[in-house]
């Protein structure tokens, strides 16, 4: 693992930079507390006493290592490649977000803040906070666009259990961006006090590379369970792609294994064409959103545009930097699915495998079931699963009724 | 000398502040933010402050982010600001600064908005989300086209960085008041005559004040600190309140002359 590690270029630099994209476009208010993170944060990296105590709650609590689970019906549902699942909606909380809290939970918790800030979009970052608020013992907000507290009211209630606080979002489009501007805010006024943990790899540096690092694990334990189950690396890893904190975490261990080709989907919403989508990179262009510069969705004028996506995480009009620097570089390569298609596949692993995805991971879903029936029967896909789709049941109930489903709905045995 | 360097040594000489309103520009209109920069030239602003509106302020209190989402919806742009310097540069001597996030600019294209802003008679600009450490491409194009780029000290800048500001901002340095979103506050902080000595000690430059101030009492405690005072919600928060009124333009007018009075031949 070691040695395949060192094959992947040392990004970001010292700046923060991946080439042209990262960097910390923040006000100045935040660019000491910025720098005085990435020092603790590189210290604590450094410290293996952190480390083991990272290591441990992963295992004993988060209930790490995840299993690559071999979808054999799946599979043959489709007619081609063998197709795996790294089950992260098996962790603790129901999605991989809690790998990145329970590591920034404790660089808190090291660096003496005691109350902790987060955003989120879908619900399950801003559940993993306050569990890992609630688990160290600090006082933790969350804030949230008022469209998604309506849409994920399940995981408003879970985090109000948890001793949290949500606070809703109103400006804006209501969602994951405007929760991310409103923390920010937050920030600018609290920063001497507050942690603010944030739920992607996005954002200024140090955050793309933080969160990164507490998500390769997914990607790790993936490669050490694939070549002792199969003896192989995979010839394809696909995950979802909003922010893209999974997808980074899965993908990053493969980026110096040339075989292996890495797939993010973004999400089409309506359709590309429509204008009602979150696919920054697919067919967003370069510019600075939440201090980094990245791929957005922005209009001529560079002002950001509304995303859309039936899924609440991916409903983003921006995306983490380190996957615009391997958009370009070649290395990651990026697809899209429709709400209808994550809708489908939501229901076709449902049926064939008994497994609800989060509608986030049903796009990845939806994507290798249309890539497996192209490719030859020995070879490989491992699909992020990066959570579980209890919290989108109502969502996905009320598309059904609206017949949004029907279209694309799988033909199954 | 720049216009903007040429503006402070003048109020130096005559032992006075500069008086500096915002406005987010475009709300309600552009035609009468027109109106109102050449008012509040009239009645004794020393350099004016444009907002381009953005999307995502994310540097902004509710009060600005009202305006900015009000100016887009009317269609406001970084070109049609510019459009609106270009309007009043005849009619008004003092300097205009616009003020916006990186995005706007960095959309428009750092060389077509350095110049254009250069042509259309704009004197400085201040990028929010921009610090010296990512503003090397802007300020070289700035540099070359004969425009200002000011960047901001806050509280929260140790002093390597504040030394770092100092060396980089031209026409003048925007100290951040407070630790916080721009809007105006009850209260301004203690610690803010120590931190406006600190920066006295490493430049001569001139600094201006913002964020927080908000009535002419602020405005005079803040006069024996700064070269200049910016004012900023608390001005959007009058044309808010007063958009639709035909008293609009005089009565904000009538607020910038109180603002500036306190800062007149101070000692």
């Amino acid at each position: 693992m070691r040695t395949l590690s060192k094959r992947a270029p040392r990004l970001p630099d010292r700046n923060g930079h991946f080439g042209r994209f990262g960097g910390r476009f923040v006000p100045e208010t935040l660019m000491a507390p910025l720098i005085e993170l990435e020092q603790a944060y590189r210290a604590a990296r450094r410290d293996p006493q952190f480390q083991g105590r990272l290591r441990t709650l992963l295992v004993d609590y988060a209930g790490r290592p995840t299993p690559l689970y071999f979808a054999r019906r799946l599979t043959e549902h489709c007619g081609g490649a063998q197709i795996y699942l790294k089950r992260e909606d098996l962790c603790h909380t129901g999605a991989h977000k809690i790998n990145n809290v329970l590591g920034q939970g404790l660089l808190a918790e090291r660096m003496g803040k005691r109350r902790v800030i987060a955003e989120t979009g879908a619900g399950q970052h801003g559940v993993a906070t306050a569990t890992a608020a609630a688990l160290l013992g600090l006082q933790c907000e969350v804030y949230m666009g008022g469209e998604d507290v309506e849409r994920q009211s399940l995981n408003v209630f879970r985090m109000r259990l948890l001793g949290a606080t949500v606070i809703p979002v109103e400006a804006g489009s209501r969602t994951l961006k405007d929760a991310i501007n409103e923390a920010l805010r937050d920030w600018v006024t609290n920063v001497r006090t507050t942690y603010y943990l944030l739920g992607s790899a996005l954002g200024p540096h140090p955050y793309p590379m933080m969160v990164r690092d507490f998500h390769r694990v997914i990607g790790e334990e993936t490669k050490r369970q694939l070549r002792e189950g199969a003896g192989r690396l995979p010839d394809y890893v696909v995950a979802c792609v909003g922010g893209g904190s999974n997808a980074i975490g899965l993908f990053y261990p493969f980026i110096g294994d040339a075989a292996v080709r890495i797939v993010g989907v973004e999400a089409a919403g309506h359709g590309l064409g429509s204008g009602r989508h979150g696919a920054s990179l697919s067919a967003g262009s370069v510019g600075v959103l939440h201090g980094s510069m990245s791929y957005v969705l922005q209009n001529d004028d560079g002002q950001i545009a509304t995303a859309h996506s039936i899924s609440a995480g991916l409903d983003y009009p921006g995306v983490g930097p380190e996957h615009s620097y391997y958009k370009e570089a070649g290395r990651f390569e990026y697809a899209s699915a429709t709400d209808a298609e994550a809708l489908a596949a939501f229901q076709a692993l449902a049926r064939l495998e008994g497994i609800m995805p989060a509608l986030e991971s049903a796009h990845a879903v939806a994507h290798a079931m249309r890539l497996a029936p192209t490719l030859g029967r020995e070879r490989v896909i491992v699909i992020g699963l990066s959570g579980r789709g209890d919290k989108d049941v109502q969502v996905v109930s009320s598309e059904e009724g609206s017949g949004a489903r029907t279209s694309a709905e799988p033909r199954l045995r | 000398m720049s216009r903007l360097a040429r503006t402070f040594a003048g109020l130096r000489r005559r032992g006075a502040r500069a008086l500096i309103p915002y406005f987010t520009a475009g709300d309600p209109s552009l035609d009468i933010t027109r109106q109102l920069v050449l008012e509040a030239a009239r009645g004794g602003a020393d350099l004016v402050e444009l907002g381009v509106p953005f999307s995502d302020p994310l540097a902004d209190g509710p009060v600005i982010q009202r305006a900015s989402q009000r100016a887009l919806a009317a269609g406001v742009s970084l070109a049609r600001v510019l459009e609106l310097a270009r309007a009043v540069q005849g009619a008004i001597t003092i300097p205009i600064v616009l003020l916006t996030y990186y995005n706007p600019v960095h959309a428009f294209g750092l060389k077509a908005f350095t110049h254009g802003a250069v042509e259309a008679g704009v004197d400085g600009v201040i990028v929010a989300d921009l610090p010296p450490e990512e503003a090397g491409p802007l300020a070289a194009d700035a540099r070359a086209a004969g425009l200002d780029l000011i960047h901001l000290v806050a509280p929260t800048s140790p002093p390597e960085r504040v030394r770092l500001i100092a060396r980089k901002s031209r026409g003048f340095i925007y100290f951040v008041s407070l630790t916080g979103v721009t809007g105006a506050r009850a209260t301004l902080p203690p610690d803010l005559a120590e931190n406006r000595r600190q920066l006295r000690a490493v430049t001569t430059k001139p600094v201006c004040v913002g964020f927080g101030i908000s009535t002419p009492e602020q405005v005079a405690a803040m006069a024996p600190h700064a070269d200049g005072v910016i004012v900023g919600s608390a001005i959007v928060r009058l044309v808010e309140a007063r958009a639709t009124s035909d008293r609009l333009v005089p009565e904000v007018g009538a607020f910038i002359a109180a603002l500036k009075a306190p800062l007149r031949s101070q000692p």
